[in-house]
């Protein structure tokens, strides 16, 4: 059984649907990559999983129950996390405050957790007295991404984890993700930078106007010469 | 019976005809009102309803054309009211034969002292003086420049006040006072816009219930030009006084309602002037702009229009309606007294006719204000009744009368008011009759 | 010496009974505005309400024939907080959490808090009437210490009330337990996160709307605290804290809305500029009349600003503060 399973979802903001039937399925071991056009609802495949938007058809199973339309802080204690693309940090508080924020729902002893996201990212037990609002954008992006690990998800999902990021930390976050992907974590993320994110996903979705277009493995759509033509640039 | 309560929907769901309904069903309230309190009272009520009318069409401007927060409108009726006091009541001969004149000259050049020195500090950086030190340097000169100006307002105020009472009035039509009233206002607004229409709305309502408070503590305090306290009566009428009727050989009944027609008839005539003029201004393209910088402040801004001109325009119109507005209620009720004006009565209660009447909508705001005004005023003896009522069951258990049922039923309508408010604002948020938005 | 003992009587004693009284409001305006993003114009009237809770709870003590050493309004403070604390959480939900489900912008919640303000009045005044009455109980009276100041040559005491006493007491240990609560404890961070960042709240897990409800208890609470000193130490009246909104929304902004050590820091400011600028400056400069030449005395008032135009100070710092340094002296939450 699959880790999440969309099934046909539909949804949007209220007026027309933006999704018109995305199916993903990604397995606890899967890093899973949603490429395609601007507006094709990539982004919004991501809220929707997560509560943000109304859900209007299909379901979205995960952890054996259809958890469309539940609220983060139902979806948080079931192992799902996620990290916006924009504005992911609490820029006022420290960096250690802003990871206690993300174990909010656990209400056991989250240290070992600390100490877990610490090592993985060195850097920010450097800094953890310091305002998240004064770290550099890759440093911000680490804060992001313990913050969401905190509440030791299952499935961790991540919106353009490298937007606006320079080349040698695009790279040092890909690599973060493969990491906490091999300790047990499902990864689901959108990219603009396909090629390179399509280059280590065990799933790649392909996405345009709301629906499905391709799915395979990364290498296996980076080989699809249609993809490579229509959706990544030649 | 269904097909009755069926076009019943249909004619609600138009808002031409919403409004007729509503129109025709508050002729009948008036009506009902009119024969219970009598002719003279709804007279009463129906001309301090039209001068709120047109104060509501003021608050209309600003805030259902250009999304202006104004919490000032009782500041801006106390300037009309001062505005008309100055102007049309009769002349102080104790004061303009008193040294009183001279000393507010002096007053007068000591405040232009004042304002050249703010200016001159304020060029410093000409002569090479900028930053910080330009800022102090300002800062000085608005002190100095204060000290100044008190040093000759001060002994002023206080000799006209004990030689004379107060300047007093210079005599005109009052008709001439609600006017200046009204340019009075425009020019407050004008340097209220200047301060703060760029303010957040939130802070916006904060500063312009400031400067109301500030308008009241002078009109209040400044006794050598308004009395304070002292309050001025009798203000004359633009149309004949009841007194004046009964000297003419009316009954007395009579001589108040003749009188009240009168008023009235002035204060429509000049309310559906105001009205036409700014259902005329809302339908043409000055009205579209405004429209389009309230919905997209940022969009109409992009495409080259002066936004923060444009808000100053509106702020200025909707406070001139305000001043004109608030002198006519002095001038009827023929008397000014500073301490009788509340935020609750004179600015919230305008902006419950406004919401309730649909902002953004001109016939609705003048709905909602003859509608408020009237549960206004009938809530208190309503409050009346049910206190004596309820007077009677506590007696009879044993618990003796309810003191003060007078003052305590007059508050019954503030509570009213803020029940009308939150419900409207729920049920009805776009007001009973809501703005039209032409798709054109 | 006797002018340096009329300075702390007049200036900073008085300064700090209206500071205390304007921190304790401010917090609650600013944590609203923090969490909830609209100004909740009602806050004064919440005040008010909580002075009101606790008279009631102290003359029905009082009947009961409880005594205690100290102002039985005081006594009841806790139980009268919680009552306030509650029914804040009423309004909260009757009025402004439907207005929230819609959608409806902050200047809708704004104006709503306008009716909220109306119906407290309304309500105070019919079950209440209008007038002025006293904080204390039968048999209580507002007691004076007098502090000898002859040791170091002055004439006069320092004098310092009861209540005035109480209010510094109540207002550092709820400062000091405002700071534990925010930057210790899980729920206070979490407010601290919300107002930082609502949607990232949301997203993290954190239960929002358990966060708005803490947010009105202390809010309601604070009002209450604020709200029966102010009587204590003036009179109760119905538009006993109407009147002084301005001032804490000024305090709430110079500090930075949604900063709650702004707010304090800000509502002190206020108080002290407020003291200071209707200060009469002659009964602290009258020595120098001895040094003056002839002719050339102090005038009897020397104060900035008269009285009656106290209101006004406030205001002007809020307009310097509003066109100098929009986010507050503090950057406060700016959208």
């Amino acid at each position: 059984m699959p880790l999440i399973e969309l099934k046909h979802v539909v949804g949007g903001y209220g007026g027309a649907p933006i999704l018109n039937g995305v199916d993903i399925a990604i397995e606890k071991s899967d890093i899973g990559v949603i490429v395609g056009p601007n507006g094709a609802g990539k982004s919004t495949t991501l809220k929707a999983i997560f509560g943000l938007l109304k859900v209007t058809g299909g379901t979205i199973d995960f952890g054996g129950e259809n958890i469309a339309n539940s609220l983060p802080d139902k979806l948080v204690p079931k192992g799902l996390s996620f990290v916006p693309q924009e504005k992911n940090v609490f820029t006022s508080m420290t960096v250690e405050e802003n990871l206690e924020m993300g174990a909010f729902t656990r209400r056991d002893d989250y240290s070992a957790t600390m100490a877990w996201v610490y090592e993985m990212f060195p850097v920010l037990a450097e800094k953890r007295r310091q305002p998240a609002g004064e770290l550099s954008g890759g440093q911000r992006q680490m804060v992001a991404m313990g913050r969401a690990l905190m509440s030791k998800p299952s499935l961790l999902m991540l919106d353009e984890p490298s937007a606006g990021l320079s080349p040698r930390y695009v790279i040092e976050i890909f690599e973060t993700i493969q990491r906490v992907n091999k300790e047990g974590v499902g990864i689901l993320m959108v990219e603009q930078n396909a090629r390179q994110a399509l280059a280590f996903a065990t799933k790649g979705f392909v996405l345009a106007q709301g629906q499905n277009r391709f799915t395979g493995t990364g290498p296996e759509l980076i080989a699809d010469p249609e993809v490579a033509k229509s959706f990544l640039g030649g | 019976m269904s097909a009755a309560s069926n076009s019943v929907t249909k004619a609600w769901d138009n808002p031409v005809r919403r409004g007729i309904l509503l129109f025709v069903a508050m002729f009948f309230i008036v009506l009902a009102v009119g024969i219970i309190q009598g002719t003279a009272s709804i007279l009463l009520i129906l001309t301090q309803a039209t001068a709120f009318a047109l104060i509501a069409l003021g608050l209309n401007i600003q805030w259902g054309y250009g999304g202006l927060f104004n919490f000032a409108i009782m500041g801006f009726l106390m300037v009309g009211g001062a505005s008309t006091v100055f102007l049309s009541y009769p002349v102080n001969m104790a004061f303009w034969e008193s040294d009183g004149p001279m000393m507010l000259g002096r007053v007068l050049a000591a405040f232009a002292v004042a304002v050249a020195l703010v200016l001159l500090a304020r060029r410093v950086d000409r002569i090479g003086i900028t930053g910080k030190w330009r800022t102090a340097v300002v800062a000085l000169a608005w002190f100095v420049g204060y000290i100044i100006y008190r040093t000759q307002i001060d002994p002023a105020a206080a000799y006209i006040e004990s030689t004379a009472g107060f300047v007093g009035g210079l005599g005109l039509h009052p008709v001439l006072g609600w006017a200046f009233g009204g340019l009075v206002s425009a020019v407050i607004a004008f340097y209220i816009g200047k301060i703060s229409l760029g303010l957040r709305t939130d802070y916006l309502a904060i500063a312009t219930i400031g400067i109301s408070e500030i308008l009241r503590a002078l009109i209040k305090n400044m006794d050598w030009l308004t009395r304070g306290t002292m309050t001025v009566s009798p203000m004359p009428w633009p149309t004949p006084l009841p007194q004046q009727l009964q000297a003419a050989g009316f009954s007395i009944p009579d001589s108040f309602v003749y009188a009240r027609v009168m008023f009235l008839v002035l204060s429509v005539v000049i309310l559906i002037g105001a009205f036409f003029l700014v259902q005329r201004a809302y339908g043409g393209p000055w009205g579209r702009m405004m429209r389009a910088i309230r919905d997209n402040h940022i969009a109409a801004g992009s495409m080259g229009k002066d936004v923060t001109g444009r808000q100053l325009e509106l702020f200025i119109f909707g406070s001139i309606l305000m001043g004109i507005g608030g002198a006519m209620l002095a001038t009827f009720t023929q008397i000014f007294d500073p301490s009788g004006y509340q935020p609750i009565n004179h600015t919230f209660m305008v902006w419950v006719m406004v919401i309730v009447g649909g902002a953004g909508n001109n016939w609705g705001v003048v709905l909602g204000a003859f509608l408020i005004y009237i549960v206004w005023i009938i809530s208190d003896p309503l409050a009346q009744m049910i206190f004596l009522n309820l007077s009677v069951i506590t007696e009879q258990l044993g618990w003796g009368a309810i003191p003060e049922i007078d003052s305590r039923a007059l508050q019954m309508r503030v509570f009213v008011l803020g029940v009308v408010i939150t419900i409207a604002l729920r049920y009805a948020p776009k007001g009973l009759i809501p703005e039209t938005v032409k798709s054109s | 010496m006797d002018e340096l003992i009329f300075f702390i009587n007049r200036v900073l004693i008085s300064g700090t009974v209206l500071g205390s009284i304007y921190a304790l409001g401010a917090i609650g305006v600013t944590l609203i505005f923090g969490i909830l993003r609209f100004a909740h114009f009602a806050h004064g009237d919440m005040m008010t309400m909580g002075a009101f809770i606790a008279f009631l709870l102290a003359a029905a003590l009082a009947a009961m024939g409880i005594t205690f050493p100290l102002p039985m309004a005081f006594v009841v403070l806790p139980v009268a907080m919680v009552i306030t604390a509650i029914l804040a959480l009423g309004i909260d939900k009757g009025f402004y959490a439907p207005l929230r489900a819609r959608g409806a912008k902050p200047v809708t919640l704004l104006i709503a808090s306008i009716g909220v303000t109306l119906m407290i009045q309304g309500l105070v005044r019919l079950i209440f009437g209008s007038g002025t009455r006293q904080m204390y109980v039968p048999g209580e009276s507002k007691d004076i210490f007098r502090i000898d100041m002859s040791w170091a040559g002055g004439s006069r005491p320092i004098n310092i009330t009861e209540p005035q006493l109480i209010m510094f007491v109540v207002t550092a240990i709820i400062v000091i337990a405002l700071h534990f609560f925010l930057t210790r404890s899980r729920l206070g961070k979490a407010m601290r996160a919300m107002a930082d960042n609502a949607d990232l709240a949301q997203v993290s897990g954190i239960n929002t709307a358990l966060v708005v409800r803490v947010t009105w208890v202390i809010a309601g609470a604070l009002a209450c605290v604020a709200g029966t000193m102010l009587a204590l130490d003036v009179a109760l009246m119905p538009d006993l804290a109407f009147n002084i909104v301005l001032p804490i929304f000024a305090a709430a902004i110079v500090g930075g809305l949604g900063h709650a050590y702004g707010a304090i820091v800000g509502g002190f400011l206020i108080a002290f500029a407020e003291t200071l600028a209707v200060f009469n400056w002659t009964a602290v400069l009258r020595p120098l009349n001895n040094i003056l030449p002839e002719g050339m005395e102090l005038p009897a008032n020397l104060s900035l600003v008269p009285t009656e135009y106290k209101l006004t100070v406030a205001f002007v710092i809020l307009v310097i503060t509003l066109l100098m340094r929009p986010t507050g002296i503090f950057k406060g939450a700016s959208t």
